[in-house]
């Protein structure tokens, strides 16, 4: 019979335990499926490796979507910007009712080898027609394209559209 | 003129809410019983005045009152008289006064039902109830007041959301929020029994019921949205680890443990504490639930856009509610007697094993909510979550539970053996092994394990049941009439284990699903699982005045053979410029059939998603079971009669009361 102090002992040993285990569990698991959320004008700064996941956000590039089919699959190819910046995303699969031109999107995928094309796994579209993600906000908030107090965003077809190098130049 | 008295209404109700909240925290104090005997005529007042408020916003939206901003928005004259009822909580306002009313709802039905509590520790209930509901309606009337009125009206109104158009979703959010405001009880219980210093098994067997009930709620709220998520969104998600979803999985969890921690208060008066802080932590969660993502922190797709003071506000009342408690929790939780002795094998060793794992999981999917909006807080980082990190993170924790899930019952209070429980379980256990080793042969190892913690759960609860009527053992006449002499609670908790295993082999299903996506011209086809998926022609479909739509039709055949035809829809919005897929799903109740008609070209080629979902309709109808098995539990015989009554040995008087 075990005395009510060797108990407790015992009870705050094996919750240890479990709670290291959970821990443990954490730290494994946040290292390989944490994703960070870019903006163009970060990805063109930042290169990050292809092959690396992570997700690009910011709104459709109008008059940059071309719909074709690839092995009897749908095909898109699309331009996001945010403002600042634009990328060239190829996606193959079914896009979300709601993508549009000049909307707001989160793509999830990675930079292809060649070509600075990000390739999307993943097209997330927001369920409200009005709706801007946070972090595309955010980042077109940070390119000094929009701010939410002044009205809706403007066309994505109006915005200054530097080429990559255009950014170069200016950085270097 | 009826909106305006739906304003006033609601003023009143605040009015109301502040007087049950004083008269509740301070009238025991007084020793005047007439005083507490009025906290529950406020209550129920209180709850009179927010029904009629409601009623005035909902009247609103029926006579599409466009001088009423809240209707001009999400209303509009080709909107169906169903979703102008439900657009009244389709948006923030709306939804934080169906909140409040739902919270004085519980004050109502406490001051109502809740005679067989002492008079002192209703009136403390009652107060704590009416202190959180002055907060959130004084949140209403200042800064989202869901009556602001439009000079001059707008001709026609914006209109609901195509995509919130839909009878589950109408339902979805006044039975996840029941789900959500029910912990109020259980919380208001928690602070009332730390203000009074005292918890004893009748104060588990008061709180039970009330977390029971809300349990149920909140299962069958979660359900539905994933239900919903599942046959709108088109590609047969159920579930995605949003943060939306996520803080409506967490109070579930704490829920959960909740309902088991207090058994063992009610049968052993032991986890006194431990049942007051999760009661605590369970409707902290359930406010962070609603309000972190009212309040822009958290990011997700769901939430509803609002300005930067009622964020402010918003975070303000949760600090206080939730930093209160816990600081009232840490200040008096010594006061209360300490937990009686008990063995770790033992029927409530097994209820405690229970609560570490459901709560460990909390703290996992809480970590993977938190991080991100605390990353961006702190270093400016933006970084997202996913699904990957639940997987590796909580998956391993939910395996444990599975596997103690079916053995815990078995166990008898006080001192058990581990081995007898097991040799009643060694047919079960060869059934799963069965299941893993075959579908392991198939190629699909997490489905194989999922699928055996199932079969493991499933079949558990059935010799749980087996057991009680002695099945086998004594003749089956016997056994069958002691089905009936089995107490409700015991079929309760037996139908809240099967379902658990019911949903746990629907998502197994769902891991081994197969899809195409393809793009098809009149007269091609696909082969998906067996069936050959042939597109007839695309065609105009009838619509509705709020929308047009385009039906593609689909043969369905099976060596030849024609099983079925399939007519997934695009319906085109005009009033929002919203197009929405409208999936074809055909079940059996044992796989779905599931076809989404994705778009159109120039060419005439239509673009498609086919899939199989096996045991897809398990997840939900597991869903049902458990929600059913609360409510079961709750017609129990001891909830009904035998008002519990408390022990009358003395207990130690908190300081704070006998100096005051």
């Amino acid at each position: 019979m075990m005395t009510r102090k060797a108990r407790r002992l015992w009870i705050v040993v094996v919750c240890g335990i479990f709670a290291s285990t959970a821990t443990a569990l954490m730290l494994v698991a946040f290292r390989s499926s944490l994703s960070y959320f870019l903006s163009p004008q970060e990805v063109l700064v930042k290169h990050p490796r292809p092959g690396e996941m992570f997700r690009l956000g910011g709104v459709v590039q109008v008059g940059t979507v071309v719909m074709s089919h690839r092995d009897g699959k749908p095909f898109t190819r699309f331009r996001i910007t945010d403002g600042q910046a634009s990328i060239p995303v190829v996606f193959t699969g079914i896009l979300p009712d709601l993508f549009r031109q000049g909307q707001g999107v989160v793509t999830i995928g990675s930079m292809a080898r060649q070509g600075g094309v990000f390739r999307a796994d993943t097209v997330l579209a927001k369920h409200g027609a009005s709706y801007m993600p946070a972090d595309v906000e955010q980042a077109l908030r940070a390119s000094g394209k929009w701010n939410p107090k002044f009205g809706p965003a403007p066309n994505a077809a109006t915005w200054d559209n530097k080429t990559p190098q255009q950014i170069a130049a200016a950085k270097g | 003129m009826i909106p305006t008295w739906g304003h006033f209404a609601l003023a009143l109700g605040f009015a109301i809410a502040v007087a049950q909240a004083m008269i509740g925290l301070f009238g025991p104090n007084l020793r005047n019983p007439a005083v507490l005997r009025a906290a529950p005529a406020l209550a129920i007042g209180q709850f009179v005045m927010l029904a009629a408020s409601f009623a005035a916003l909902v009247w609103a939206g029926v006579v599409s009152d466009y001088t009423v901003k809240n209707v001009a928005q999400f209303s509009s004259s080709t909107t169906p008289l169903l979703y102008r009822i439900t657009g009244t909580w389709g948006n923030h306002a709306g939804s934080m006064l169906l909140w409040c009313l739902i919270l004085a709802l519980c004050g109502g039905v406490v001051g109502v039902f809740g005679r067989s509590i002492p008079t002192s520790l209703r009136a403390r209930v009652l107060g704590v109830l009416g202190l959180v509901s002055a907060g959130f309606l004084l949140f209403t009337l200042t800064v989202s007041d869901p009556f602001v009125r439009l000079w001059p009206p707008p001709l026609h109104g914006a209109g609901v959301n195509p995509i919130l158009q839909d009878p589950g979703l109408a339902v979805h959010p006044p039975i996840l929020y029941t789900g959500y405001v029910g912990f109020s009880i259980a919380f208001a219980f928690a602070v009332a029994a730390l203000i009074e210093g005292r918890v004893d098994a009748a104060w588990g067997r008061w709180v039970r019921p009330w977390t029971i009930v809300s349990w149920c709620f909140l299962t069958a709220g979660i359900c539905f949205g994933s239900l919903w998520s599942y046959y709108t969104l088109g590609w047969g998600g159920f579930w995605f680890w949003d943060p939306v979803e996520n803080v409506a999985l967490l109070p579930w969890l704490t829920g959960t443990a909740l309902i088991h921690s207090a058994i063992v208060v009610e049968k052993r008066e032991a986890l006194k504490t431990w049942s007051v802080l999760l009661a605590i932590a369970t409707f902290s969660l359930s406010l962070s639930g609603t309000f972190l993502v009212r309040s822009g922190l958290l990011n997700s797709v769901h939430a509803f856009a609002v300005s930067p003071n009622q964020g402010l506000f918003i975070l303000v009342l949760l600090a206080l509610t939730v930093g209160g408690s816990l600081l009232l929790f840490a200040i008096r939780a010594p006061v209360l007697a300490a937990s009686g002795m008990f063995a770790p094998v033992s029927r409530e060793g097994a209820l405690i094993l229970n609560n570490v794992f459901l709560c460990m999981i909390a703290a996992v999917v809480f970590t993977g909510t938190m991080y991100p909006p605390f990353v961006d807080l702190l270093f400016g980082l933006q970084l997202s979550v996913g699904a990957p990190f639940y997987d590796q993170a909580a998956l391993p924790l939910v395996a444990p539970l599975i596997l103690a899930m079916a053995v815990g019952p078995l166990l008898a209070w006080k001192r058990a053996a581990i081995m007898p429980a097991l040799m009643k379980l060694w047919a079960v256990g060869l059934m799963s092994l069965l299941v893993l080793a075959v579908v392991l042969l198939r190629g699909h190892a997490i489905a194989a394990l999922a699928l055996a913690g199932g079969v493991w759960v499933v079949l558990g609860a059935l010799v749980d049941l087996g057991e009680r009527v002695r099945l086998f053992r004594v003749p089956l006449r016997q056994s069958f009439s002691r089905l009936f002499s089995v107490p409700r609670a015991a079929y309760g908790a037996m139908m809240g284990h099967l379902g658990f295993g019911v949903t746990v082999l629907g998502i197994a299903g769902m891991a081994t699903q197969v899809h195409v996506i393809t793009v098809l011209h009149p007269g091609q086809g696909v082969n998906l699982a067996g069936y050959r998926w042939t597109l007839e022609r695309v065609q105009d479909a009838p619509g509705t005045p709020a929308y047009a739509a385009r039906q593609a039709v689909i043969d369905v055949t099976r060596g030849g053979k024609h099983v079925m035809t399939m007519l997934p829809e695009r319906r085109f919005f005009t009033a929002q410029h919203t197009t929405t897929e409208h999936a074809a799903i055909r079940t059996n109740m044992l796989w779905d059939m599931f076809a989404t008609f994705a778009g159109e070209d120039k060419s005439g080629g239509a673009e498609f998603r086919f899939n199989v979902h096996p045991l897809a309709p398990e997840i939900w109808l597991g869903g049902l079971i458990m929600a059913l098995g609360g409510g079961i539990s709750l017609t129990d015989r001891r909830f009904r009669i035998g008002a519990p009554s408390r022990k009358r040995t003395p207990v130690p008087k908190p300081a704070g009361t006998e100096t005051a």
